[in-house]
């Protein structure tokens, strides 16, 4: 117990200030100023690997360790799209998730954003439109923000998801 | 002495000590027989071979220090091929799903689809027939016939595709009595998204870009792998110092998977300083593999011929002042971790596995080595510049989530040796040369020991620098079945547990 504290408090806080929101990368106006400034940044997010490599998850990942603590700006992973007010989308949708992922859009409360992760969830990536892929995410669910990158790095992550709550004009 | 079908054994082309040999169905039956009585073990099946001479199947084993191909030419594909599942249970898997994406069926008794859900119909054969239209048949919902578990008080718990926290898409069914699992079955292919297909439509000098998206935690398995491959079908020996810096990457990935796995597996017991501690150790690493490798994950850094960029000398010493760091503070964690009762006691023959059953199942890679396992291509099968360097092979027999946690502890202080000894001892000269123009109509071979086990690529060439057929296969196709067995008497609230300490792959497995 006691090293634990020793190590707790010989580390510190090691978080640091946010980054601003990158209004290029919001595609879509899908909510009015009202509602996003009464969401502000307090703000509950599903995430749904629709077909991913497992890449952009190991990015999302980060964004809950304690140099980005996103939980520090009020903005936390929920279990369930019912909590939601926001999808963060990974992956080319695959044929196979593409029900599921329709499924998890429809149990997200109104109103409520999506923000597409990768070079995949922007485009289809690599893996581009097939018999078992849809390819970008907004070829099945529309979506708010879209963040590029193979994986794109936390920060950009971040970027993205501000510039879908931002009620700044671009 | 050398068995008949081990005489006809020719070297195949990149991966060392990899030898093949065609076989007819009868002697395809008693080579696996011989190659399973000495304890060898399968890597991977899957099913090729050129439009001319029609399809064959391939079974990759390690057997008494080497590699070995062997290939079942088809002459009637309509009648189904002698299957291996009895031998080697994890082939069961793969023969369904050759079946889904070619055609062919093995004798196998499970004719279930694997990695066919509803997305294409059954006489769509993606790797034969061309390719289809995107998203064009109306999504639907298909059903799967599950073992259902009978008697009384016995109930089912269905999780997925969708999980609770940030992970990939799989189905889970348990078959439970109050919250002891008498059962779990998997159901996966929810991430299939015809990566196989889509090789045969990339270059072949572009192919590795795609290699390292079959699984992003293994992106530098995957893309050397690739390389290996292509570079022995195309004659090109790389030199010495890319082959040094592919296995900095390689140990780089390693130690960020490992570092990533502790937390999550401390978090997993309840114990969320654990993941603080170590996911502040791993965010230090990316940035600075970012900084002296060019990227925080090292998607593109391994190419045909070599690597994408050069490491200079300062930038060396920064990663590997780095990595001594964080080896350091892992040192002090793990004291942490040993004394912690909660952690000990939610470790502790959690999801045991015994070298018995691992040894029949043909668990392996790192939740193999945990149970007694001791296979490690880098020191069984080392390609340049691992027989140059002696990486320790690390093991236990306990088979638990403590014995998992114990190898991942003892692997990232290896790797973190090893790479203090490539930054200091990185031969001078070049990281890239041209690559050769590939050979027709064979099979090259790639096999690499990324974190998670043996990272396999089974490459042909096609005319105008095509690729006619690539094969990835992730360690998670041997240990996903195992996992089903792993869970068996545990209770449902240590599935995330024992299910992290393999941290399986789905992309990996789905493709």
């Amino acid at each position: 117990m006691l090293k634990t504290l020793r190590q707790i408090g010989s580390i510190g806080i090691v978080s640091e200030p946010p980054p601003d929101a990158d209004e290029g990368l919001r595609v879509r106006e899908s909510l009015n100023e009202r509602i996003r400034t009464v969401l502000g940044r307090a703000l509950c997010i599903r995430h749904v690997d629709a077909g991913s490599c497992n890449g952009c998850e190991l990015e999302i990942h980060a964004l809950n360790n304690p140099l980005y603590n996103l939980e520090g700006l009020g903005i936390r992973f929920v279990a369930s799209p019912r909590h939601a007010d926001l999808l963060l989308v990974t992956g080319p949708v695959s044929r196979h998730m593409e029900v599921a992922l329709r499924r998890t859009y429809e149990a997200t409360p109104d109103p409520k954003l999506v923000v597409a992760v990768g070079e995949c969830g922007c485009t289809g990536g690599i893996f581009g439109e097939s018999y078992a892929s849809c390819g970008r995410v907004s070829n099945v669910i529309p979506v708010d923000a879209a963040v590029p990158g193979c994986p794109p790095s936390p920060t950009r992550i971040l970027q993205g998801i501000l510039a879908a709550l931002s009620t700044g004009r671009r | 002495m050398a068995l008949e079908w081990q005489e006809r054994g020719e070297p195949v082309p990149g991966a060392p000590r990899v030898l093949g040999a065609g076989l007819s169905p009868e002697r395809w039956r008693s080579a696996a027989l011989d190659i399973a009585a000495a304890g060898g073990r399968l890597v991977a099946l899957w099913a090729g071979g050129e439009e001319r001479a029609g399809p064959r199947i391939h079974a990759a084993f390690l057997v008494e220090g080497a590699g070995w191909v062997l290939s079942l030419p088809l002459t009637d594909s309509d009648s189904s091929y002698p299957g291996l599942e009895d031998l080697f249970p994890a082939a069961g898997r793969m023969q369904r799903a050759i079946a889904d994406l070619t055609g062919l069926y093995s004798t196998g008794a499970d004719v279930r689809p694997w990695l066919r859900h509803a997305a294409w119909p059954p006489n769509y054969r993606p790797l034969i027939d061309s390719p289809l239209g995107a998203c064009e048949a109306k999504a639907v919902l298909d059903s799967y016939d599950f073992v259902r578990v009978e008697g009384d008080g016995v109930h089912e718990i269905a999780v997925g595709p969708v999980h609770a926290g940030t992970i990939e898409p799989g189905h889970f069914r348990f078959s439970v009595v109050g919250e002891k699992v008498l059962r779990l079955e998997e159901r996966l292919g929810y991430v299939h998204k015809g990566i196989e297909q889509r090789f045969t439509q990339l270059p072949i000098l572009e192919g590795h870009r795609l290699a390292a998206r079959v699984s992003g935690d293994s992106a530098v398995a995957f893309s050397w792998a690739y390389c290996q491959a292509l570079e022995g079908i195309a004659e090109t020996e790389i030199a010495s110092r890319a082959a040094w810096l592919r296995a900095l990457y390689l140990e780089t990935e390693r130690v960020a998977n490992h570092l990533g796995d502790l937390g999550a597996l401390g978090n997993d017991a309840g114990f969320a300083f654990g993941l603080a501690q170590f996911s502040r150790l791993k965010e230090q690493l990316l940035r600075a593999s970012g900084l002296a490798l060019g990227a925080r994950y090292l998607m593109d850094a391994i190419v045909p011929g070599g690597t994408r960029a050069d490491l200079t000398a300062s930038d060396a010493r920064e990663l590997s002042r780095c990595v001594r760091e964080i080896a350091n503070e892992a040192v002090a964690l793990r004291e942490i971790y040993d004394e912690h009762e909660g952690l000990r006691d939610r470790f502790n023959g959690a999801g045991a596995v015994s070298p018995t059953l691992a040894a029949r199942l043909g668990l392996t890679g790192l939740a193999g080595r945990a149970s007694g396992q001791a296979f490690d291509l880098r020191i069984d099968l080392p390609c340049q510049p691992y027989g140059e360097m002696t990486p320790l092979k690390i093991g236990s027999g306990e088979g638990d989530v403590a014995a998992r946690v114990a190898v991942r502890f003892d692997e990232l202080q290896e790797s973190c040796r090893l790479i203090q000894e490539i930054t200091g001892s990185l031969p001078a000269g070049a990281h890239q040369r041209r690559v050769g123009s590939p050979a027709l109509g064979v099979l090259g071979m790639g096999l690499i020991e990324g974190w998670r086990g043996p990272v396999l690529i089974a490459l042909e060439a096609g005319p105008g620098g095509t690729i006619h057929r690539c094969h990835p296969h992730d360690p998670s196709w041997q240990n996903w079945p195992v996992l089903e067995h792993a869970i068996i008497d545990n209770i449902v609230p240590d599935f995330p547990l024992i299910n992290k300490s393999f941290n399986l792959s789905y992309s990996g497995h789905d493709l």
